[in-house]
Parts: C-alpha cells; sequence; structure tokens
C-alpha cells in the first residue's frame, strides 16, 4: 500500500480493521500430545501481545500455526485479515517472523542476510536499499553491515532477524522467545529495541516468552497452560485480579500502628520480619491515606504489586518453573517431528 | 548499557517508509530463485579451501591413473593416448563432486536454520530449489574450466566449438547430480550422515558411468549396471564431443568411444542430453515435493 492510500484511508475511516490476529477454536493434536486444546483469541492492530506461558504450554505450536508452518487439527486462525490455511501465501507475505532458533546464514554479511531476506519477499527494489539502512540502524547494526555474521555476538544475531523480520514491512511481527538463552543485559536491550520499534513502525507484535518479567513490556498478554489459556488481559488488570498489593511500614510504635489501621483504615495488619505488613487493593493510592491517618510516625513504606508468576500461580495453581520441571519439557522441534 | 540509548535516539528520528511489496508472480519467483543462486555462488567464491579441495581428487585423477594406465591400455591402441580418453570423464567427475555438495549443503542449511528462512518465504518451494540447483551446476561449472585449460597438456584440442559443448554439458549434468543431492538432503536430517551419504552415492555413479574406462566390451551384468546409471548419459555425450575433434581411426574410437546400445539401438546424443534434462527435471520435482511435505 502506498503512502498516499495510507493518507486517503486515515481520512475516510471505513468499517473497523480486520483484527491482526483472529483465533476460533484452534485446536492442534500430535500423535502422544494435544498441544492445543481450543484457544481463541483477538489481536488488535497496533498492539504488543504477550504470548506467556511454561515450555510445552503450547505457545510455540500455536505461534507455528500463525505463521502457517503448522496445520490446525480443527479451527481457524485469520492473520491479517487472511486465512492461515486457505491464504498461506498472503499470511506470510504480511507476517515477520523471528524464531527461537536461529535462522541466519553466518558465512554471509550482515547485510547480505537482508538482501537475500528482500528479494525471497519481493520487496520493491528502488526502496530496498534505503529501508535494508533503516532496519540495520533501528537495531545498531548499520557499522557493522559489511561484516560476516559469523563475527556477530548472539545478541547482534537475534537483533539482526529482528531488523530482517521488519524489512519487508509486515504487518505481524511475530517473535518466538526472541530472548531465550540472552543475558539479563542483552534480553534489556532486546525489549528496548521492541518498544522503540513500536513506536517507529505501524506494526503489531506478537511475541511468545516464559520470562513472566518480561511481559511487563506487552499491552496485553495471554497465558497459556497445558493447551488453554488460562487468563487473558493486561499485565496490571491481570495482577489486580489476583488480588491486592501488600504493603509493608516501619514505624516508631508497631503495635500502636497496628490499632491505629485497624480502627482508622479497616485494615488487618500483623508484623511480618520486623515490619507491619498488610494487604489492600491499590496500595499506591493507599499510602497517602496511611500518612495522613495514622498518627504514628513512620519510617517507610514499600508497597510491593503482585507479580505476573503470582497471576500464573493463581491460575494454575504451580509456578511456573515448577510447570516446567514437571509439565514435560517439550522440545518444540521434537513435537514438530511427531507431526510429520 | 550504551547501545540501548541510542537505538531510541535513532528510532525516534526515523520516519516510517514502509516498502511496496508489488504483486506475486512469476517475476518474483525468478527473483527468489536468481538470489538463492548469488548466495550459492557468493558462499563458493569465500571457501577457497573447498574451491582447491575439489580439483586435486581430478587432477590426481587425470596424471596420476591416466599416466599410471596408459602404458598398457594404449598398446595396440597407438593413436590415443588413455589421457586423452579419460579427459572428459575426469570433467564430469569433478563437476560431480562439487554439484553433489552443493545439493547436499541443504543439510547444513537445515542444522544452521538457513532452510528455514527460505522455505517460510512467499514463493514456492520450486523456485528456491531451482534457484539452488542452478547455483550448484553454476559453481561446479566455474571450477571444471580450471580443468578445461589442461586439454592441451592431455592431447585435447583447444576447439572453441568443442569448449563450449563441453561447458553446456557439464552445466547439464551439474544440475541434474545437484537434484540428486538435493532429494538426499530432503532424507538426511544428520549433518554427520551427509558426506557418507554422498560418498556411497557417488563413488558408483563415477565407476559405473564410463568415465573412467571405455563402456566397450563390458559384462552383461556391467552393461545393465552403466544404462541405469544416469551419469553414463552425462558422460557420454562429452565424450562424443571429444572424439569428433580428435584425429583417430573408427576402430580406436569404436574401443574408447563405443556409444550406448539400448538391445542394438544406437542412442543418439541428443537423446543421452534430453534424458539428462528429464532426469534432472524429475529430480527435481521429487526433491521439491520432500522439502515441501517435511519442513
Amino acid at each position: 500500500m502506498t503512502e498516499v492510500d495510507m493518507a486517503a484511508m486515515d481520512r475516510h475511516p471505513g468499517p473497523v480493521p480486520p483484527p491482526a490476529v483472529q483465533v476460533r477454536g484452534l485446536v492442534k493434536h500430535y500423535a502422544e500430545v494435544e498441544a492445543v486444546r481450543g484457544i481463541d483469541l483477538d489481536v488488535s492492530p497496533g498492539e504488543t501481545f504477550g504470548f506467556l506461558g511454561p515450555n510445552g504450554a503450547g505457545k510455540s505450536t500455536t505461534i507455528k500455526i500463525l505463521c502457517t508452518l503448522v496445520e490446525a487439527t480443527r479451527g481457524t486462525a485469520r492473520v491479517a485479515g487472511f486465512d492461515v490455511a486457505t491464504e498461506r501465501v498472503a499470511v506470510r507475505r504480511h507476517i515477520g517472523l523471528v524464531f527461537q532458533e536461529p535462522t541466519l546464514d553466518t558465512y554471509l554479511t550482515g547485510e547480505q542476510n537482508l538482501r537475500f531476506h528482500g528479494e525471497l519477499y519481493g520487496v520493491d527494489r528502488s526502496g530496498a536499499a534505503a529501508r535494508r539502512a533503516e532496519v540495520l540502524r533501528m537495531v545498531g547494526l548499520w557499522e557493522r553491515r559489511g561484516d560476516a555474521v559469523q563475527t556477530y555476538s548472539g545478541g547482534m544475531r537475534r537483533r539482526l532477524e529482528i531488523a530482517r523480520g521488519l524489512l519487508h514491512s509486515p504487518k505481524v511481527l511475530f517473535l518466538d522467545e526472541p530472548t531465550i538463552g540472552l543475558d539479563p543485559q542483552t534480553r534489556a536491550s532486546i525489549w528496548e529495541y521492541l518498544r522503540a520499534l513500536h513506536r517507529s513502525e505501524e506494526i503489531t507484535v506478537f511475541v511468545t516468552t516464559h520470562y513472566m518479567d518480561e511481559a511487563e513490556h506487552c499491552d496485553r498478554i495471554a497465558i497459556m497452560n497445558e493447551g488453554r489459556i488460562v487468563a487473558l488481559g493486561t499485565p496490571e488488570r491481570l495482577k489486580a485480579a489476583v488480588g491486592k498489593d501488600r504493603v509493608q511500614i516501619t514505624t516508631e510504635d508497631d503495635p500502636a500502628a497496628i490499632r491505629a489501621l485497624r480502627a482508622h483504615l479497616g485494615v488487618e495488619a500483623a508484623v511480618h520480619e520486623g515490619a507491619v505488613s498488610f494487604a489492600v487493593t491499590d496500595g499506591a493510592s493507599f499510602v497517602p491515606l496511611l500518612f495522613a491517618g495514622l498518627g504514628v510516625p513512620i519510617r517507610s513504606v514499600t508497597v510491593n504489586r503482585p507479580s505476573l508468576d503470582d497471576v500464573f500461580l493463581a491460575h494454575t495453581g504451580t509456578t511456573i518453573r515448577d510447570a516446567e520441571k514437571s509439565g514435560g519439557r517439550m522440545n518444540p522441534m521434537a513435537v514438530l517431528a511427531r507431526g510429520r | 548499557m550504551a547501545p540501548v540509548t541510542v537505538a531510541a535516539v535513532t528510532v525516534a528520528a526515523v520516519t516510517v517508509a514502509a516498502v511496496r511489496v508489488p504483486a506475486m508472480g512469476l517475476r518474483h519467483e525468478a527473483r527468489a530463485a536468481f538470489v538463492v543462486w548469488q548466495r550459492e555462488l557468493i558462499r563458493f567464491l569465500k571457501d577457497r579451501a573447498r574451491m582447491v579441495s575439489s580439483l586435486v581428487q581430478p587432477i590426481l585423477f587425470l596424471f596420476v591413473l591416466g599416466v599410471g594406465l596408459s602404458s598398457i591400455v594404449s598398446a595396440g591402441h597407438g593413436s590415443v593416448d588413455f589421457k586423452t580418453f579419460l579427459f572428459p570423464g575426469v570433467l564430469a567427475t569433478s563437476v560431480l563432486f562439487t554439484a553433489a555438495f552443493s545439493g547436499i549443503s541443504m543439510v547444513w542449511d537445515r542444522e544452521f536454520g538457513f532452510l528455514r528462512e527460505m522455505l517460510v518465504a512467499p514463493v514456492s518451494t520450486t523456485a528456491i530449489l531451482t534457484g539452488k540447483c542452478a547455483g550448484g551446476a553454476t559453481v561446479a561449472t566455474l571450477q571444471s574450466l580450471v580443468l578445461l585449460t589442461l586439454a592441451g597438456v592431455v592431447g585435447v584440442p583447444y576447439s572453441p566449438v568443442m569448449l563450449l559443448t563441453l561447458v553446456g554439458l557439464l552445466f547439464l549434468m551439474a544440475f541434474m547430480i545437484t537434484a540428486l543431492g538435493l532429494v538426499l538432503a530432503a532424507r538426511i536430517k544428520q549433518v554427520q550422515s551427509a558426506m557418507p551419504a554422498v560418498q556411497l552415492i557417488i563413488t558408483p555413479l563415477i565407476f559405473l558411468s564410463g568415465a573412467l574406462f571405455p563402456l566397450s566390451g563390458l559384462p552383461a551384468w556391467l552393461t545393465v549396471l552403466t544404462h541405469l546409471n544416469p551419469m553414463t548419459y552425462a558422460v557420454e555425450p562429452m565424450r562424443s564431443v571429444v572424439f569428433d575433434h580428435l584425429q583417430v581411426d573408427p576402430a580406436t574410437r569404436a574401443t574408447f568411444d563405443p556409444g550406448i546400445f539400448w538391445n542394438h539401438w544406437h542412442v543418439p546424443v541428443g537423446v543421452q542430453v534430453v534424458l539428462v534434462i528429464a532426469i534432472s527435471a524429475v529430480l527435481l520435482a521429487v526433491a521439491v515435493a520432500r522439502f515441501a511435505r517435511t519442513e
């Protein structure tokens, strides 16, 4: 679509654009495993959508179905408005893919990898060089574009894959565990790039991860466990739904503080680990009330919001680490092989 | 974390300039095939070790085997040196190695993930594998040019027509062998199994093709095997072209270049070339079907 067309569309807001991803009743059975057991999902255009869950939860299978790499047993999925079963080429044309496993030619340079990709995706040649420069700059690899990929670090390679996934201006960028196997600092920088990308490109980002902390970067998340979506919403709302914030205060007179909390603020508190602890729905807005109404000098206040680990625990009755240990840690390639 | 800051600043300044992607069609397929072809060339030119090593064996064949055997083989046939006879066969052998390696290199592409990058693209598997075969064929043919320069040393004249015809025939053969390598690569998932599998296939292809000995006067069982070998139909046209440009008496030619007979029918060289093209097409189709299904 040319820029002129885009402008025309902006002026005449027609019907609501189709969801970037629309999944209905999706099921995938392999010979021995029910990898996906019926999921429904809508992702809006422009959203950064996180798909969370332990290894083996069915995330990778779902993303492979959405990318037309695996056929669903039942149900439908549309990506960028196209059906993944009947319009495979159109879907592929409009998505960018970054897999868990590397897919670069390490003998070629970074720029040669991008050029190869552009030709494979039929990118218009007149704009191709500028676009390559743009995505290389975006991920901070412009200076290294002429070096063979084998000289790149793990983080640089992942960034090159992200740049390549964006090269053909996809509508939806799928990232399957983009930060797996990277050190925390590199993980943080990858997310920094993804956030920056989201500001500069009209794109929906669909990302899977089993690092709960990474989900904080997403507009909405779905938590998947044992083939089902067990929770769906904004990180804030999911955490709020799980329960209350935990507030810990240290005071001049703890027993007096506990009495005052009960009498004036209607909160039951107790001393844990040397601090007065209690739970409230919204810890942040409770703090001013605390200072106004407690009447006991306060030395410090700590407010802890529930984490997504708590969310996972609340919905599955197990922690994500325990789920990975027990839940048949499935190698996605092994699953794929079984499906053949 | 300096790089992060840099990226954020850069991104803020970048304007969104989505590239235009024209409708898909034959032109897009051709572009995809062309870039796969280009990649084969780039990788080959970067790999000096492979370039040199794949020349060693044919040169050993030509000069060691050729010289070693010429003393006994040419006795009684005077006018043709065994090295001259061996020349087209050695060309074919060198091309066979390089082309088979190009085809089987798909196993490495799979191992390192690049196969996936190619197969998830919005182009047909046919376009990608055709590019791969053309790339393998080009690389192998380029390599054979080095050997072609040795023609004079072994008594083969530098006739432009003959040399051009040989290059064309070598390209066709290399295309066929690359396609065969792809068929193998579709099956072989383990990198360690790839080279042994190539050796297992290459050795009988060479020895049963008439590349290294004349097809005349072979026992019936060996004749049957050579007739089943597609390489036979790729080697014989080359030898025929070389002998067309040599000054030899019919009896000598009948010994060294007897041609191929199917039940007394002398298979014309043209038919052999068509056969090689047909086999290439079949192998390519099989490879496409296998890669499209299994990856």
